[in-house]
């Protein structure tokens, strides 16, 4: 009898010991294959970022960064016989901000309207689908600044041929001029903006929309939902995670938002973004100190903003298991 | 309540596939029409089309009278269970429910009562608040059920409402929709592959082959009375054997058919004096064949396969035709093995015959009751 107790012991701990061991083993295989990707992060991301806050604290020029002394918070906010300075005290930099949030929520809302249009007419049946989902990438393959300079002919008051069309269908009496006119120039920049990355979001949509079973639809119909009752009540719930992730990744590309506006207007003050200010300050003004810092600015506006999306992502899912 | 009446109904899909030629069919109020056939023979495109989720390319089609080809899902006043179930996962089983009379804007009571209503009768009370992914196949079966009987339609459609569940469940779901249609008194259509469910549940079974209409009528004259070799082979399991003869004798009561074997059989079947000399098939059910004894009886043939139910015995005969051996059905242990050659009687009240076309002669005997049937009868009485 106790023998039989005993092997039937033995026969019980060893699967459990190997099972114990063969996850150990699972585990060490996943960090040796997520070692690469952590070494690089840390090399490509990590290093420059702390490089830059370590600069955010200096005064170095951009020549002679080995030359430098410690300033604290001055890049940032200082006060001199109750002026402010640094880049918190610089109307620009807030001009910059209000720009870059400007742009950033009328292109992210046009793409996604725009974007759910396109993908909800690429999800139906037609003969040369194949060939339009094919097309419909072709903006985004293209490099910005190509798309920049592009837009930039296309927009020129005497030769491009927005304004021709738009004097051809007779809205407008005499040229517009799309990228010196301060208002008109953001427009312009949201324009361009907005035709590279439709196929982005078009394409995140559209992968969202073939998830949802044909049946839905069917049994909506059935219930007596119109067209856009089906939408609304069956469509957008449930592509609302990748809907948000589509969000997330388009308002972070948005956020800095450098090329298409260098080269599109010449980085004028009408436009210039949080990066450009940023670039401005560094490359143009060679001040290391003050540019690392509004830098570090624009990292701390992009990361605020994906994290309170994530977190407002968490809460909706929250609610929904409730 | 709805009477429904499809006249030439066709579908054709693109101009060119033609999947249902012609189809004419009434469902009277509060009837159960079952509509049964092989896979792909358009059950689910004529139940789509009768929902309104699919074009009727050609002919009418009236519900109550009133002609409905151009009307909406809704307007039809239809209920549908998917095979799929389709329920909308974002939303609780209470809401699923409630969806169709939320976007008919009822009054909250009355959802309520509705909703609480159609979750006493399918036991779906505990569950209201749960999400579809979180209920087993039969749970979710009883909520697409639900969603249909809330709304109080008037004509009730099930597109292979159990295919997805397993055996035991599906047993159960069947007395269950067999209850429901009694309590509720609606007329229902519903679609299956099974034709144990179409015999069980059935007021009148459609026998759909290819888009065509086999034969309508009620489980039991299906049974007695196939109109061909396909309803006679599609209804029963395992199906009827069919074995080739010649037709000797024509007659008004009775006639005499000769079989490969040489031997004879005069069976209670009307054919015409035309027929005469022409090759036939004799039907036979495997639940009918009997043994005999083996020089004298009507075919020989060696087992080549034996199958054990338990309960009953499936013996497959070599015929020659490998694929679709005979078989017999022997309602109790069979202690026969493979290779062994036997007798076997057919009974001639329980042989059908078809021409070379595959179209029945007339019987003139209907299986009767069995005498323990009726003996058990007058002990109730
Ligand atoms: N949209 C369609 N276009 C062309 N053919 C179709 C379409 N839908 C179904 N069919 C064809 O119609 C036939 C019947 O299909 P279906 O009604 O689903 O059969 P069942 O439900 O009886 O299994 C099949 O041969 C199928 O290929
Ligand atoms: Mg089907």
């Amino acid at each position: 009898m106790t023998t039989k107790i005993l092997s039937l012991n033995t026969s019980l701990v060893r699967p459990q010991r190997n099972k114990r061991s063969l996850q150990q083993r699972r585990a060490r295989a996943a960090w040796l294959l997520v070692f690469p990707a952590l070494f690089l992060l840390a090399g490509v991301a990590g290093w420059p970022l702390l490089r830059t806050i370590f600069y955010s604290f200096t005064d170095a020029a951009l020549d002679t960064p080995e030359v430098y002394n410690f300033v604290g918070f001055d890049n940032y906010l200082s006060f001199f016989d109750g002026e402010a300075y640094g880049v918190l005290g610089d109307p620009l930099w807030w001009k910059s901000v209000r720009n870059t949030l400007w742009f950033s929520s009328w292109s992210v809302s046009i793409e996604l309207i725009l974007g759910m249009l396109v993908a909800l007419l690429m999800n139906q049946k037609f003969r040369g689908q194949g060939l339009l989902r094919a097309a419909v990438l072709v903006p985004w393959a293209i490099p910005t600044i190509v798309t920049a300079k592009m837009w930039g002919w296309m927009f020129h008051d005497q030769y491009g041929v927005v304004n021709d069309l738009l004097l051809r269908i007779g809205i407008i009496d005499g040229p517009l001029a799309w990228i010196a006119s301060p208002t008109l120039s953001m427009w312009a920049v949201v324009f361009a903006d907005v035709w590279k990355t439709i196929p982005f979001m078009a394409l995140m949509l559209l992968a969202a929309l073939q998830t949802v079973p044909a049946d839905l639809y069917e049994a909506a119909r059935v219930d007596g939902a119109t067209a856009w009752q089906r939408f609304t009540r069956i469509t957008l719930p449930l592509i609302m995670p990748a809907m948000i992730v589509a969000l997330i990744f388009r308002t972070m590309d948005a956020l800095r938002v450098f090329d298409l506006i260098y080269v599109l207007t010449s980085n004028s003050e009408a436009t210039v973004s949080v990066s450009g200010y940023a670039r401005d300050q560094m490359v143009a003004y060679q001040e290391m100190g003050s540019g690392s810092a509004a830098s570090v600015l624009v990292f701390m506006m992009v990361a605020g903003i994906a994290a309170s999306f994530l977190y407002a992502g968490s809460l909706y899912n929250k609610e929904k298991q409730v | 309540m709805a009477q429904l009446k499809l006249e030439k109904l066709n579908k054709t899909y693109d101009k060119q596939t033609e999947v249902i030629p012609s189809l004419d069919l009434l469902v009277n109020k509060g009837e159960f029409v079952v509509i049964v056939g092989p896979s792909g023979c358009g059950k689910s495109t004529l139940l789509r089309m009768i929902a309104g989720l699919e074009d009727i390319t050609n002919g009418n089609m009236y519900i109550n009278g009133i002609y409905s080809n151009d009307d909406t899902p809704s307007e039809r006043g239809i209920g549908m269970v998917f095979q799929s179930y389709a329920l909308y996962p974002h939303m609780s089983v209470y809401e699923n429910i409630a969806f169709a009379m939320r976007l008919a804007k009822l009054p909250a009571k009355e959802i309520d009562r509705r909703v609480n209503e159609a979750a006493r009768t399918l036991q779906l009370e505990p569950l209201l608040q749960r999400r579809p992914k979180d209920m087993s196949g039969g749970q979710r079966q009883r909520v697409a059920i639900g969603r249909a009987i809330a709304r109080e339609p008037k004509l009730f459609l099930f597109d292979e409402p159990l295919s997805n569940l397993d055996a035991s469940l599906r047993v159960q779901m069947r007395m269950e929709i067999a209850n429901l249609h009694k309590r509720l008194g609606s007329t229902v259509i519903y679609v299956t592959h099974d034709q144990v469910e179409a015999m069980t549940l059935a007021d009148r079974i459609v026998i759909l082959n290819k888009g065509r209409v086999e034969q309508v009528g009620t489980p039991l004259e299906l049974y007695d009375h196939p109109g061909n070799e396909f309803v006679a082979q599609f209804i029963g399991s395992p199906k009827m054997n069919l074995l080739p003869a010649t037709l000797v004798k024509s007659g008004e009561n009775t006639s005499q058919v000769v079989l490969d074997s040489g031997k004879e059989l005069i069976l209670p079947i009307r054919t015409p004096k035309s027929a005469e000399g022409q090759s036939v098939n004799l039907g036979i059910r495997p639940e009918h064949i009997l043994w005999g004894e083996k020089n004298r009886a009507h075919y020989q043939a060696s087992v080549i396969f034996v199958e054990h139910m338990g309960n009953e015995t499936y013996l497959y005969l070599d015929n020659g035709n490998a694929s679709e051996p005979w078989v017999v059905r022997n309602a109790e242990r069979s202690a026969i093995v493979a290779g062994e050659a036997v007798g076997v009687d057919l009974p001639a009240e329980h042989c059908y015959l078809f021409d070379g076309t595959g179209q029945a002669f007339q019987r003139l005997v209907t299986a009767q009751a069995s005498p323990e049937a009726l003996i058990s009868k007058k002990i109730v009485n």
